[in-house]
Parts: structure tokens; sequence; C-alpha cells
């Protein structure tokens, strides 16, 4: 259990460097999980070279939904759009550095859907997004 | 109290709290208004059917069958004398509340409300109350209206009565609320809304399994409930209707068992409750089912109500006690055993995962009432949901453990 609410996590839960919104994003998207109304809208701003300059996030859900969509937003600064496009469930995994039930996996997945929506520029998110 | 001493003994009944959760932790189970946990008598009538009485029912002059045929309608008749039906071919047999409930959409409804017509459902419904009449309401341009509930998570009875003047030509309600807790007045609401002409719809998933229900005193015309919330199996429940009722309605699906006569010209259907059950029934289920009403009328519903009342009120006073804990829902002598909390701002999956590692089971989310936690601004809620099977004890480590999810969130 303390594997699972490792100090990392918790960290980036309470204390989220990325909360918040961007004024001007060329990338954004908002999705929830219906299972259990977490929500996540994801702002992303790029400079003229397309690299990302700032990624914000808001809304609402249990610590490991939040804290995955601090990390990677944190994790991707400074790379580029297509790095975005190419993150994957693993990405994902590494950056909690735990291991999850398939139900906890959704939660931690919905940062991953959200910006892969929001980078490939889509009106609906589908699961596949989350592999 | 003699009476309800008997209620700590009750768990040895239940295979299921003989395992273990993550290696070596007791199972204690607050998940009952998602499912109950299953008796041995339960599971051993259903295991009887299937390893010396296995045949299809309904048909077959043999011995299985008419053994199979006799066992399944001993259950419906025990089943509609529990709810106090005045007989028992008014018990449908469904696959669950839902199933119910949208039989009667499908049936009754269909063929009698017509464009600009208003249902009225409540806001606490759960959504097996409120999908079914959207899809109806959408196919036949059906108005829908909600009676709201009072800040102390109660019908507004007053706006009720305003509602009441427009004529509605159903009223569906739950009888217990599966979040709140709430036990809405059902006799009061009926006798209303039958003077004002309507039709009513009561969903029992969270009542029959709870309390003593007389279908016959509330004057329903349509009861629904589910086995698996009342000791028994999945894939099985029930809907009661006035005879005159199942009698007019048209039947729900076709096949077999619901026809009388079939031709290549067309079909006549069957005599009630045949009429609404097409096809080879959940027989080992039916029968389960019946297992699990004789262990309940062998404890007594008034002593299950008591009991859960008793242990209710105690976890009311020990969770309103932890600090930072805030409840959901009227007080303890308005409600049934469900608990529903928020706790330190913590989200609900975690909280449910944290108490998991010690072999807590409870619910968290929206528990199927999104529209509900809208109303309430929640997102999601961690529900604690008690059954005979459980003791003050279980809440006592209910509180204890959720110290840690103080430790890990502070």
């Amino acid at each position: 259990m303390d594997d699972l609410y490792r100090e990392v996590i918790l960290d980036h839960y309470k204390n989220p460097g990325q909360k918040g919104h961007l004024d001007e994003s060329d990338f954004t998207f908002e999705d929830e999980n219906p299972l259990c109304g977490d929500f996540l809208h994801i702002d992303i701003k790029t400079d003229d070279k397309g690299l990302i300059t700032d990624a914000k996030f808001d809304g609402h859900g249990c610590a490991i939904s939040m804290a995955s969509a601090d990390m990677l937003l944190e994790s991707l600064i400074g790379k580029t759009i297509d790095d975005a496009k190419q993150l994957n469930k693993q990405d994902i995994l590494d950056l909690l550095g735990i291991e999850l039930s398939p139900v906890r996996l959704k939660c931690a997945l919905l940062s991953l859907k959200v910006t892969k929506a929001a980078v490939y520029e889509l009106d609906v998110a589908g699961d596949e997004l989350m592999e | 109290m003699t009476d309800l001493s008997r209620f700590a003994e009750l768990k040895s009944d239940f295979p299921i709290f003989q395992r273990k959760i993550h290696g070596d932790k007791d199972l204690i189970y607050l998940d009952s208004a998602a499912t109950s946990q299953k008796p041995y008598s339960v599971i051993q009538a259903m295991n009887d059917y299937y390893t010396s009485g296995n045949a299809n029912i309904h048909r077959g002059i043999h011995e299985l069958a008419e053994e199979a045929t006799s066992n399944y309608e001993s259950a419906r008749a025990r089943i509609a004398k529990f709810i106090h039906s005045e007989n028992p071919n008014q018990l449908v047999f469904t696959r669950n509340t839902t199933e119910s409930i949208n039989l009667v959409a499908n049936t009754w409804a269909k063929s009698n409300l017509k464009s600009g017509d208003l249902i009225l459902l409540t806001e606490m419904e759960h959504h097996s109350n409120l999908v079914p009449w959207f899809m109806l309401a959408e196919e036949k341009c059906l108005k829908i209206e909600f009676i709201p509930i009072t800040n102390g998570f109660e019908l507004n009875m007053v706006k009720f009565h305003g509602l009441l003047n427009k004529n509605p030509k159903l009223v569906a309600f739950t009888h217990m609320s599966n979040m709140l807790g709430t036990i809405n007045p059902a006799e009061e609401i009926t006798r209303l809304a039958h003077d004002a002409g309507a039709m009513v719809l009561i969903d029992g998933a969270q009542a029959v399994p709870h309390f003593s229900v007389n279908v016959q005193d509330l004057s329903a015309d349509f009861y629904a409930f589910s086995a698996h919330k009342m000791l028994g199996p999945t894939g099985i429940g029930a809907l009661y209707a006035k005879a005159e009722l199942l009698e007019t309605m048209p039947p729900f699906m076709g096949g077999g068992d619901m026809i009388r006569k079939v031709t290549y010209e067309g079909f006549s259907t069957n005599d009630i409750p045949y009429k609404f059950e097409a096809g080879t029934p959940a027989i080992a289920e039916g029968i389960g089912f019946g297992a699990a009403v004789d262990y309940l009328e062998t404890i007594g519903m008034n002593h299950v109500f008591a009991h859960e009342q008793e242990i209710t009120r105690y976890a009311i006073d020990v969770l309103g006690s932890v600090p930072d804990l805030k409840i959901h829902g009227p007080a303890a002598d308005k409600k049934g055993g469900v608990v529903s909390f928020s706790f330190m701002d913590v989200h609900p999956h975690d909280i449910s995962q944290i108490l998991d590692a010690e072999g807590i089971a409870v619910r968290a989310g929206h528990h199927c009432v999104m529209p509900l936690h809208r109303k309430l601004n929640l997102p999601a809620t961690t529900r604690a949901s008690l059954y005979l099977y459980n003791t003050k004890d279980d809440i006592n480590k209910l509180a204890e453990k959720l110290e840690n999810v103080r430790r890990i969130f502070s």
C-alpha cells in the first residue's frame, strides 16, 4: 500500500507544479472517466520550432490520476509534439513506478488519453489512446 | 436485545467470510448495497439442482422435469408470499430490478403513454430507474420531471404535491436510496399518486432485502427487486404487478414458454406470469432465490431491520465523530443501512484502495446515481453499506483504518 502511495506520487498530488490553465494554448483537450467521474483538462503550448514550452492540467480525481497528469506534463516540457504522440502506457507506468490493478490503470492512463487526444487534435478520445 | 445477539454469529452461515483478503486479512464486507454475500443454504440449493435435479421446466413428462418445475414454482410462491403478493402468478421472474423496470417501460408504458404525457421520477433515482424512462420519453415524446430532495436528503413532499397538479401518468421512485439510505414514504407517495390518477412503480432493490415489504398495503401497481441484493444469486429478479395490469399488458420478449399457441400465422400469449417469461429461465437461480427468502424468513425481517438500524445508528455515531469526515444522508431514523461519506478531500478511490489493503470492502464512485452526485456537488463518495451479517466491530475496523488514509494523505 505504501508502495502505491509512495512519496513521489503523493508529492505530485499534493503540490502539483503543472496545475492550472494556459491563457494561450496550441493544443487542448478534456475528458472524463465515466466509471469514477474523474475529470481532466489539459492545455499545451509550443514554440515556433514545435517544442513544448508549457503544459498545464486541471480537474478532479484520485491521487493516481492527478499525480499521473502532473508527472506526464512535467516530463513533456522541452519535448516535441511528435514525442507526445509517441507516448504509450509503459511510459506512464515508468513515470509512476508502481504496479496497478486493471481498474486503477484507467485512473493512471486518463492523462495519457487526454494528452494524446490533444496533440492528435481529435474531437473524441477513444480508449485505444491509452495503449 | 437478546433477539439481536444471534446476529454476531451469522457470518458463519456465509462461506465467503472464511477467505482472507490480501494474504491474511479478515474480510470486512461493507458493500452489500452493490451485492450481498450468499449463505451456504442458497449455494447448496443451486448446487442440488445441478447435481441431482437438473432438467428444463414447464415441459417434459419425466421425474426430473416435474421436480425442477415444482422447485422453481415453489420458489416463486415463497418469494411472492415474502412481499405479500395476492397470488404467485403476479410475480414475474426477470433478470434483475433493471430488467423489471425495462419490462414495464416496454410493455405497459409503451402501450399506455402517449406524446406529451408526464412521468414523475425523483432526484435520488438509480440509473436503472432513469435510463429506461429517458429512452421511452425519447421514443414517445414523453415529459419527465423530478421530485426534488430537501436539504435533509428526503423527498420534498410539498413539491411533490405541486407536481401532481401537472397530471402525471406514472410516478416511479425508489423505496430506499442506494446512496443516501433514505427510506421514502412509499405508501403515502403511492396514495397521493393514485389520487391524482397516476400509476406507481416502486424500485425496491434496496428495500426488500432489508425490511418487510407488503405490496398490497403499499397498493403498488409495479414493484421491482433483485435476488442478488438479498442473499440470492445474480441473474434473477422479479417484477410484482397488479393482476389486471399483467393481464392487459402486451408481452415483453417473444419465444418459448410465453405462448399458448403458435401457428404459421401468429401466436397467442400464455397466462400470467408466463406471458412475460420467454425462453428457458434462470432455473437454478430461481431456486436459489427461493432459498434466500427462506433464510431471511427464518431470521425474520423485523429482526433484520432492527439489527441493521442498530448498526446504522452506531456507524453514524462512530463515523460522525471521525474528524474531517462528512456523512451524506438523512438522520439515522430516516434511513436504512447505507452510509455514504466524504473524508478529508481524499478521493474515494484512494480511500477504498487503502481500506482494501486492510480487507475492508467499500464502494467508491458515483454508485450509479450520477445526477444526484452532480446535484450535491460531489464528484464521488465512499459508501459503506450494511447487511444482516455486519457487526459493530466491522464499523470499528472501518473507523480505525480510515486513520491509515489520514496518515498517508496528511
